[in-house]
């Protein structure tokens, strides 16, 4: 590759085919690829969860029979969270911005960032191929079920282990990429707010990804071989599969929050023209959360037969991660104070992740106390709680991600107009959706059962309708974003002061071809600085 | 990195390895009761010590470094420790 070719040319003109984007080096297509690969799982779960929600539109057999019902759940559990919300938000949007917002030329380990794209597609591959063998035990593979089921169990957690490793490299490209590779004048205090999330979650990957791996080794093992980890008759434990399970999956619910925090705190100074308030306390609570997440698992376990001992001190720790979050939350309002306020469709998402994000948030709280939770456990309460964070969170910080960064990944610019009207059909529909879940719940609705009672009928009715809302705003959405307005975006059309926005849209293959040197913050909005500039 | 080893303290050190190996073998042979663990963990976390330190060039790196090949030891004390909370201090009906 010439050095012209690579700075005159932009990222997606440079090479065309098959092969010039599965065997790229450069960390934008790699991303891109992520987004494109992310985007085809989230339809294929959405398009379970639609049928899973058709089904409870009357009690009793709607459309499936009870065991494709338990096969459909599975299939949407365990690929929204190991194919979509895991690899998500990070390796789509962390791999096209990191180098960008460090003003560097790529990832610090380019090849090894193929090789993880590769693993993921790998891992994939081999997860869907057993999904549709088919699994039925979740997407928790809890034993002593996943022992014993005559379902397919080995060859989804082979590739849930798989998929481990792409997740584990991706986290040390970018811990090392953000060490080292930051331009001059670049220093931590200066460090873009997506970039310290990036880094948190980088963080959670490479300690967390590990433990389970081997505890699906584990699995596997007892399955073959009869191990005995967690069989009582062998002197194993069955709760021990829980601890094991968690000690990475609750962090993993970090690993899919913390980058989708990140683009918050870039879109709303942006759209506030305010310097982001607190700048120190968002970056260091991005930290805070990845040490705290790590020592609250075992609330997944409140009624699972643990200790009265340890259900205290992990309710108690529990509460306490809720701090750096509000922290979060405090900030993000506040930056937004006596802002000059622009409601466009990358604004509108933000906006309603900090709404839908502070329900999903403050309910969580409700399944940290130990009395509630002990009635809320496994109903739809919890399903509700864990929609509203990770739909209401994640994937609306993503949405506004695609909206926000669109004119820089492609080059175009698409119509506000008709991505606002997709924002209000997914944002009612959504709250149609899970709102009446969370009454279900206190209710005693349980989760995961195939029928219920008659007395259940018309909240489920009103859930599964807004399901139909969702999707026609999905549709629409999708509409907006695939027919752009305009084939040639500005540079900067948002008037962002970050480093990625100081190059041409789409960027160039290798970004800058002189590496910039920072001398003032990127959030300088509405300051003299900016009326300088 | 600020140093390295040489050739020969990379020959002393795989030495070391292989007698901690024949002592692994050799603690096999006896029965230390509840002590079996123990010291075959003792063993263990002595030869992954070692390599750490002089075959992955842990002993010359900077504190950042220490501080991310550390920080793992410290969340498996975790792992084990609220774990074994919650076994030790649990009642069986």
């Amino acid at each position: 590759m010439s050095q012209s070719h690579s700075f005159d040319k932009s990222y997606l003109e440079d090479g065309t085919g098959f092969k010039s984007w599965f065997f790229t080096h450069d960390h934008k297509r790699l991303g891109v690829m992520y987004l494109w690969a992310i985007g085809i799982f989230f339809i294929l779960a959405a398009i379970a969860s639609f049928l899973i929600r058709f089904e409870h539109l009357t009690p009793g057999q709607t459309i499936v029979d009870a065991q494709t019902y338990n096969v459909l759940f599975t299939l949407h559990g365990a690929v929204m969270v190991f194919l979509f919300i895991v690899p998500g938000v990070a390796a789509s949007f962390g791999n096209f911005l990191i180098p960008l917002m460090i003003g560097a030329r790529d990832v610090i380990f380019p090849k090894l960032n193929l090789y993880s794209f590769w693993v993921y597609c790998a891992g994939a591959i081999i997860f869907l191929i057993a999904l549709a063998a088919p699994a039925d035990t979740g997407w928790t593979f809890y034993t002593p079920y996943s022992i014993d089921t005559g379902a397919n169990v080995i060859l989804v957690t082979f590739g849930v282990f798989v998929l481990g490793f792409s997740s584990i490299l991706t986290g040390i490209n970018f811990i090392v990429s953000i060490h080292k590779l930051r331009a001059p004048g670049l220093t931590w205090d200066r460090l873009p707010l997506f970039c310290w999330a990036a880094y948190a979650t980088s963080l959670l990957q490479v300690l967390a990804t590990p433990v389970v791996g081997i505890t699906l080794l584990l699995l596997i093992g007892e399955r073959y071989f009869g191990l005995g980890f967690f069989d009582p008759a062998k002197g194993g434990d069955p709760v021990l599969f829980q601890h094991f399970f968690w000690f990475y999956s609750h962090p993993a619910v970090y690993i899919m929050i913390l980058p989708a925090m990140g683009i918050i705190s870039e879109v709303i100074p942006v759209f506030s023209r305010k310097p982001i308030f607190g700048y120190k306390a968002i970056a260091y609570s991005s930290l805070a959360i990845a040490l705290i997440s790590f020592l609250v698992w075992g609330h997944h376990m409140f009624v699972s037969g643990q200790s009265k001992l340890i259900n205290i001190i992990f309710s108690v720790i529990t509460f306490a991660v809720a701090v750096p979050t509000a922290i979060k939350v405090f900030n993000w309002l506040w930056t937004m104070y006596k802002g000059s306020i622009e409601l466009s469709a990358a604004m509108l998402y933000s906006l309603a992740f900090i709404f839908l994000f502070t329900i999903g948030g403050l309910t969580g709280l409700f399944l940290g106390a130990l009395a509630a939770d002990v009635h809320l456990h496994d109903t739809y309460f919890v399903v509700a709680h864990m929609h509203y964070v990770m739909i209401g969170g994640t994937v609306f910080g993503l949405f506004s991600a695609i909206h926000f960064w669109y004119p820089k990944m492609w080059g175009k610019m698409f119509d506000e107009f008709k991505a606002k009207i997709a924002f209000v059909l997914i944002f009612i529909g959504f709250n149609i959706v899970f709102f009446p879940q969370f009454i279900l719940g206190t209710l005693g609705m349980p989760r995961r059962y195939f029928n219920y009672s008659p007395e259940f009928a018309t909240l489920h009715q009103i859930s599964t309708y807004g399901t139909w809302i969702l999707g026609i705003g999905f549709i629409i959405m999708l509409y907006a974003l695939l027919r752009p307005i305009s084939n040639k975006a500005e540079a900067n059309p948002y008037k962002s002061a970050s480093l990625e926005w100081a190059m041409p849209s789409p960027p160039p293959t290798l970004n800058f071809e002189k590496i910039p040197t920072l001398t003032a913050s990127t959030y300088d909005y509405g300051t003299k600085l900016e009326q300088e500039a | 990195m600020v140093n390295s080893n040489t050739y020969k303290q990379y020959f002393n050190i795989w030495l070391l390895l292989m007698f901690l190996t024949v002592i692994t073998v050799g603690a096999a042979q006896f029965d230390f009761g509840s002590l079996n663990i123990p010291i075959a963990m003792l063993i263990a976390s002595i030869k992954a010590g070692v390599v750490a330190l002089h075959f992955m060039h842990l002993k010359y790196e900077d504190g950042m470094t220490w501080i991310f090949a550390t920080y793992p030891i410290f969340l498996l004390f975790l792992l084990i420790a609220f774990s074994a909370t919650d076994i030790f201090t649990r009642v069986v009906n």
